[in-house]
């Protein structure tokens, strides 16, 4: 099987499981963690290096961080499903006493959670911090971290664009999941995004631009842009993606940005993606 | 009796931080320091010097910093953040909420410029909550130093513990009088003057007031017990109660508002534990202005004559309520 074949036999799983979590807590993310499917998926299982392991400095390995911490259903899926803590874990998304919180934390010690997120625009600065660390430390690896779109709304990733542009943080390669939508509607009606591209330029990084529910585009331009690296600008990849991608009634539409599916739904959800892997085990059924 | 305590000159706390600093970067390889524009208001020069690489400057960016600071943090770097207290505080308070205090980080949040005494700058940057906003977030320690020499202490001890702190100090010269030797524990209160009549507790430069309160005081008969809470959290509960339980009434001394500060932490304490007068010394919900430093403490009643007053007016609570002097470790009882 191909690299390629492998990661599509995963993607379908992991927006079961980002399903399933959602409407088992009846609360959630679904929009932005369908449409980052593909790349979550490319990053563990094919592009990073990194130890199921999990040692909290992550020396000599990549680091990713989430900032638009909301999307922890994909983030749990894939850590889950590449070994950091067991599937059937999953099932308690949400719940009192669980590890799986709404939005990440390292409080309650989930392998693979670096930082806490939730609260939008702090991401980037912390994955500057563990590149500069990585730097300090000659650690060759590099750190990767997504963001969404409408989090940069937040003054904070301005900050730290013009930070890292002028100390030449080239070890780092930026993601922004620009599906257009946010809660309140799309970007461009809530707070226009303006030309991106030409903005992360001109604050000084190196820009690539993507279709992100296109496995092979993801892998293609992730190795492009870890080529990108040591060259002393600091990498952003435009990821264009649909909110809700793979469930049809989901797709571009901001409504699912943060709500959970009835049964109704959640099955018809489910029909229209193949259960590869086998689904975590839940006392329930849909 | 020669108190331990006498001014052997003047510095500002800022330069017991930045002496300090540069003497944990000559211990610890992992120390790093990060500046929001203000390394030179901050002393920083000689780590900056000696160690660039390990300096970050960051700009007019605060949040940002603090969220380099849990980057650097996770990665095992122990990770100093500087710029004036209001910046380090209100400014950027989520950004600490989230990624350094929820998340655990070992980043130490030092602020300078605290307070009054900051001066002709004014309320934009005279800083009076602070202390109250970092010691309501979880797992948070909270430090105060009182001179050059404690607030280098403070300093050596910090390194060493591994969690998030916030260490506060100030900008104006001010009278050295710990000895440089003098224990520094975090959370362990320092005892500078045994009393029986009144327990004073005091932070920050307040102390050195607090110390010629309790000195005039001493020359009219009062015994006052002077405590040197450099941690407001976690607070020494322990010498607290042990020394009201003694003396059976407080004042406290802060440059702070009175709403969220020392008193209110010291005030909960008795409140649970052992019920006494409080009076104290704090900013009465009120903004600061410009002016000279010690002229602002005076006229928004911090001066030493203000500590006086308060040990006078807590000791008449003390009679008027007709209270028993308590022998050791006996609890208050009323006259019948």
């Amino acid at each position: 099987m191909t690299n390629l074949e492998n990661l599509q036999k995963i993607c379908p799983q992991v927006r079961r499981d980002i399903i399933r979590m959602v409407y088992f807590a009846q609360s959630g993310h679904p929009g932005g963690s369908l449409g980052c499917t593909e790349f979550l998926t490319a990053l563990y299982f094919h592009v990073m290096k990194h130890d199921r392991a999990f040692n909290m400095t992550g020396r000599n390995e990549d680091m990713f961080f989430l900032s638009n911490g909301h999307i922890s259903p994909v983030w749990y899926s894939v850590l889950s499903r590449s070994g950091y803590f067991p599937i059937k874990e999953m099932g308690t998304f949400r719940k009192m006493n669980s590890r799986l919180q709404g939005h990440p934390a390292t409080h309650e010690g989930l392998p693979g959670i670096r930082v806490a997120s939730g609260s939008l625009g702090q991401g980037l600065s912390v994955a500057i911090g563990a590149a500069l660390a990585k730097r300090l430390n000659k650690d060759p690896q590099l750190v990767y971290v997504l963001t969404g779109d409408g989090e940069l709304q937040e003054g904070q990733v301005w900050e730290a664009a013009m930070f890292a542009a002028h100390h030449k943080v080239d070890n780092l390669i930026a993601t922004v999941d620009w599906n257009g939508q946010q809660i309140d509607g799309p970007n461009e009606q809530v707070i226009s995004l303006g030309d991106l591209h030409a903005k992360w330029s001109a604050f000084g990084w190196h820009v690539l631009e993507m279709n992100g529910n296109k496995l092979d585009e993801v892998l293609s331009t992730l190795e492009t842009a870890k080529q990108a690296t040591g060259k002393g600008k600091p990498i952003v990849i435009l990821m264009h993606t649909v909110m809700g991608y793979g469930v049809d009634f989901m797709e571009g539409d901001h409504n699912w940005h943060g709500v959970a599916p009835s049964q109704e739904q959640a099955r018809k959800a489910l029909d229209q993606l193949e259960e590869t892997l086998g689904d975590f085990p839940y006392t329930e059924t849909i | 009796m020669l108190s331990r305590y006498q001014s052997t000159g003047k510095k500002a706390t800022r330069d017991g931080f930045g002496d300090a600093l540069y003497e944990l970067g000559q211990q610890h390889p992992d120390v790093v320091a990060l500046s929001a524009d203000l390394s030179g208001s901050l002393k920083m020069q000689k780590f900056i010097k000696e160690f660039p690489d390990r300096f970050f400057q960051v700009g007019v960016a605060e949040a940002n910093m603090m969220g380099i600071a849990a980057g650097l943090a996770t990665s095992g770097k122990i990770p100093f953040t500087t710029t004036f207290a209001n910046f380090s505080t209100g400014r950027v308070y989520d950004q600490i909420r989230q990624s350094i205090a929820y998340s655990h980080k070992n980043v130490k949040i030092c602020a300078s410029h605290a307070g009054l005494t900051l001066g002709e700058d004014g309320a934009t940057h005279q800083i009076l909550e602070d202390l109250g906003m970092i010691k309501m977030l979880p797992g948070f320690v909270v430090i105060n130093p009182c001179d050059y020499n404690q607030t280098k202490a403070a300093m050596h001890a910090i390194v060493k513990y591994h969690g998030p702190v916030y260490l506060r100090f100030g900008r104006p010269s001010w009278p050295i009088f710990m000895p440089e030797d003098e224990p520094f524990e975090i959370g362990k209160a320092i005892v500078m003057q045994p009393g029986t009549d009144v327990t004073v507790i005091a932070t920050g430069h307040m102390v050195w007031y607090a110390l010629q309160a309790v000195q005039q005081l001493e020359t009219q008969g009062i015994s006052a017990e002077l405590i040197n809470i450099h941690t407001i959290k976690p607070l020494d509960e322990e010498a607290i109660v042990t020394s009201v339980q003694k003396t059976g009434c407080v004042v406290t001394a802060e440059e702070h508002q009175r709403n969220g500060g020392l008193g209110e932490s010291v005030a909960g304490v008795l409140g649970r534990q052992f019920p006494a007068f409080v009076e104290m010394v704090a900013v009465n919900d009120s903004f600061g202005e410009s002016g000279n430093p010690t002229e602002l403490l005076d006229k928004y009643g911090l001066g030493v004559a203000d500590i006086v007053k308060a040990i006078q007016t807590v000791l008449q609570r003390k009679k008027s309520a007709g209270i028993h002097q308590p022998a050791n470790g006996q609890p208050l009882a009323a006259k019948s």
